[in-house]
């Protein structure tokens, strides 16, 4: 089990007082402080761990967003940013004295410009919306993580969310021009605009991705892209996950940088057909879906070379979308992987690792000997562009002691992707989840240059404490830090 | 000159160094930015490509191997940096290094559509100025893990830690590349024809105009057929619009044009030289309002690089409304009168200070560089 952050006494003792102050900052209806209301703020999208925080605030302006942290700050009381709630790495999980902002007020979008190709939009805006508010003109915002719908563009950018065209079109940090920012201290502050590259140090470049500990973002400036003409896709199934990343590998090397490029194994293949009849080959160990997009005759040229490669690294299914319809089908299965493997059990963990591609075959090779050792199954879907690994632990919460082998099980692979030279996470963020195993993949100067930023921006260690890095509190004392050849990796740290 | 053999030796050295230091790699950005009067630290024993994959496009090389060997080597297997390198007006002769060219952020005509130097650093090893080395970001493309260290080390002219092995994304190269070459004299509507192509769906990936040549450059990369394709799409959209093709450069043609377009040969050779970052439909008023004796447009009207004879810093960032404008060439007394880097916010500047401190809290690494 991981450790949840433990509450100050101290402030749970003043929890009466501090919610009236609050209600004196903001509409008071806007704080939340009734238990049955603060359930739907105690965990997000990594369900299996909950906690109710002191209080919910709902600013609606950032001046109002500025007056809280300022008073957070004099009370030295711990905030926890929210944006849509859909943090698969437990990032939005409140600590029990910390107070939650919540930006689901910051629903408006402000400019769209297209004469400077870009978006402002409240923090508070999810990301589906950019694109359906630029899409009449033919624009588009290319990151779209899975949860689109409903995740927010702050949420975006505190995670640093990618999504399956990241390959060609890059992360929320390789789209966001400027943002709007309160400090800790309750400060606001712009970095960017609509000009390209900071002018001095890139503060923008450091708070993507930097899972809400640093301050709340409560603007947002996009770029949008036109959105290409044509997409088409090809279907591709092989005997075996060699010969599938082969071909991968082979593309890449023909100069081919796809739209997309998803590779999903045996076991998420026969789900996601039973669940949506996308009409997927059930006798590969490996199906391919590689979309191209752009104009039509390159789209055209690319799938006849796609198809060549193919063929040469012995794939025995190959089809091509005819129509648009067909590669919306295409892409059903994958899409409905997720759900369609959590009908195959009661719960399932998804884990995110990002590997070289080259090692995907030693990987699978070991999470399927790993799935033997714990006793759980496991299906894997992976962004084979860019070595983006999701596998999909299957267990059930009601037996005992499968939570903690389902994420026994986990941990096991995010090490092997670290092994094989790669990371912990490519796009769900560390948050909660992945936070005792970063000393697996940093050693004890790395992680206290990144406390060094952090002391930047929040001395006091109040913004979203308990994620991304490890802690020592009372559970960590009992084993649950991971220990390294034997040894605590820095104790000599300051820990949060 | 400090000259460290390898990281361990330049943690050592920085760690018991009590004076500051000024990083040199190549030596060719010496004269850019502020003067930093300090024992010179070479980083210069601190090269090679420590590691490639094509099929993985990523690549890890010491801080201080050649740009020129790593452009080579990406070459060899048909790829290159996924960002544009590019050579500022200023640079002193010499080959850079690959720890210079994302030590400054240098990002060419492909920023626009490709990013810059920051945007495909994907990990890094380096010193700070208390001694102690550290690594941050990966090897690998996509990644999450901790705090993006690497953007902040993009653009940070040696002033928070001193790299030593840097990883970046590499790209397939283009089979081929064209620009399509319109006649057009007035700035407002040179920014439209830009601003169309940028906006079309041809995947333009440049767009410029020098007023002096009364042309605007579009460029097109990528497989023969498409690019082809793509240029015809451009002309029609075209439609009567009231452009004027004059030419098409193809292939070698098309790349000399770039590299002196990214350079901005136009106006290199001027006493002063400003690089303004602005939104790209802002910049006709910005020329109007400076109305420089030379200037260039680059990035769709984004990049906007002025060469004139006085320095006149208030005026040049009193036009400016959203961006920046760095002073890159300028005589070595007026470089020590006016910042050269736009001071930002006292809000923002305080975070920088804090974060300069967080690396480098002793003030040792290139002090002044950034002023």
């Amino acid at each position: 089990m991981i450790c949840l952050p433990e509450a100050d006494p101290a402030v749970l003792a003043r929890r009466g007082a501090i919610v009236a102050a609050l209600r004196g900052l903001i509409r008071p209806e806007s704080v939340i402080d009734e238990p049955v209301r603060l359930a739907a703020y105690e965990s997000d999208g990594l369900t299996a761990y909950r906690s109710q925080p002191l209080a919910v605030a709902l600013p609606e302006t950032t001046a109002e967003v500025a007056a809280l942290l300022r008073f957070a700050h004099r009370e030295g009381l711990n905030v926890v940013p929210r944006g849509a709630g859909t943090s698969l790495s437990g990032g939005a999980i409140p600590a029990p004295d910390a107070i939650v902002v919540g930006l689901g007020k910051f629903k408006r979008i402000l400019d769209i410009d297209y004469a400077n190709r870009c978006v402002v939009a409240q923090s508070g805006v999810t990301n589906l919306a950019i694109s359906h508010a630029v899409a009449a003109e033919g624009f588009y915002y290319a990151p779209d993580p899975s949860s689109q719908i409903a995740c927010t563009i702050g949420g975006n950018v505190a995670e640093n969310s990618g999504g399956v065209h990241c390959l060609k079109y890059g992360l929320t940090t390789n789209n966001v021009l400027g943002i709007e920012f309160v400090t800790p201290e309750g400060e606001i502050v712009r970095l960017g605009g609509k000009a390209l590259d900071a002018g001095h140090y890139d503060l923008l470049g450091l708070i993507t991705g930097s899972e809400g500990l640093l301050g709340i973002v409560t603007e947002v400036t996009v770029r949008i892209l036109r959105k290409p003409d044509t997409a088409r896709a090809v279907l591709l199934g092989f005997p075996t996950t060699e010969g599938a990343g082969a071909c991968v590998a082979a593309i890449i090397a023909a100069g081919i940088v796809p739209g997309g490029m998803e590779m999903m194994d045996r076991p998420a293949i026969h789900a996601a057909e039973a669940f949506v009849q996308a009409g997927y080959p059930l006798d590969v160990e490996a199906l391919l879906i590689v979309e191209l997009d752009g104009v039509a005759a390159e789209v055209d040229l690319l799938i006849e070379r796609v198809v060549a490669i193919a063929g040469e690294h012995g794939s025995t299914t190959c089809r091509v979308s005819g129509n648009e319809a067909e590669r919306l089908r295409f892409w059903a299965g994958r899409k409905a992987a997720f759900p369609a493997v959590g009908r195959l059990s009661p719960d399932y963990y998804c884990m995110d690792g990002t590997i070289p591609r080259g090692a995907l075959p030693r990987v699978l090779r070991e999470i399927r000997a790993l799935s033997g050792r714990f006793d759980l199954r496991v299906a894997n879907v992976f962004h084979a562009g860019d070595g983006n690994l999701h596998p999909l632990i299957l267990y059930d919460a009601n037996a005992p002691g499968e939570l903690e082998r389902a994420e026994a099980f986990g941990f096991e692979i995010l090490k092997l992707c670290v092994d094989v030279g790669g990371v912990l996470t490519g796009e769900h963020g560390v948050g909660l989840e992945k936070r005792d195993l970063m000393p697996y993949q940093f050693d004890a100067a790395d992680l206290e240059q990144q406390h060094r930023v952090k002391h930047a921006f929040d001395p006091d260690v109040r913004f979203n404490p308990g994620k991304v890095y490890p802690t020592l509190h009372r559970c960590a004392e009992q084993g649950r830090v991971h220990v390294h050849r034997g040894a605590v990796r820095h104790p000599d740290l300051p820990r949060f | 000159m400090l000259q460290p053999g390898d990281e361990a030796e330049l943690a050592a050295c920085l760690a018991e160094r009590r004076e500051p230091v000024a990083i040199v790699g190549a030596g060719t950005k010496r004269d850019i930015g502020g003067r930093v009067d300090a024992e010179p630290l070479s980083v210069a024993a601190m090269s090679g490509i420590v590691d490639y994959r094509p099929e993985e496009l990523i690549v890890t090389a010491r801080a201080a191997t050649p740009l020129a060997t790593l452009e080579q080597t990406l070459r060899a297997s048909n790829q290159r940096l996924a960002f544009e390198p590019c050579a500022w007006p200023g640079s002193a002769p010499g080959e850079p290094t690959v720890g210079g060219v994302i030590a400054a952020n240098l990002a060419g005509s492909r920023r626009v559509t490709a990013g810059a130097a920051r945007d495909h650093f994907l990990g890094l090893r380096a010193v700070n100025g208390l001694g102690q080395a550290f690594k941050a970001g990966g090897k690998v493309v996509k990644n999450v893990t901790g705090y993006d260290l690497p953007k902040l080390l993009a653009g940070s002219w040696g002033t928070l830690a001193v790299m030593t092995e840097v990883t970046l994304r590499g790209v397939p190269a283009p089979e081929h590349e064209c620009t399509w070459v319109l006649g057009e004299r007035d700035v407002d509507r040179a920014v439209r024809h830009m601003t169309q192509a940028l906006g079309s769906p041809h995947d333009v990936s440049s767009a410029a105009f020098d007023p002096a040549e009364g042309r605007v450059f579009v460029r097109l990369e990528g497989f023969a057929p498409s690019v082809a394709a793509r240029l015809d799409g451009l002309r029609a959209g075209a439609g009567a619009g009231g452009r004027t093709e004059q030419a098409v450069l193809e292939a070698d043609a098309s790349r000399a044009l770039w590299r002196d377009i990214g350079s901005a040969r136009a106006v290199a050779d001027a006493d002063v030289v400003w690089r303004l970052s602005v939104p790209p439909a802002d910049a006709p008023r910005v020329v109007r309002e400076l109305a420089p004796a030379r200037y260039l447009l680059d990035w769709g009207g984004g990049l906007l690089w002025i060469g004139t004879s006085i320095v006149d810093a208030a005026r040049i960032r009193g036009a400016i409304r959203d961006g920046h404008a760095t002073l890159v060439k300028a005589p070595a007394e007026d470089r020590a009168r006016v910042a050269v880097f736009m001071p930002p916010p006292p809000a923002v500047a305080a975070i920088a200070a804090r974060v300069k401190a967080a690396f480098d809290p002793r003030n040792l690494l290139n002090p002044g560089r950034m002023r």
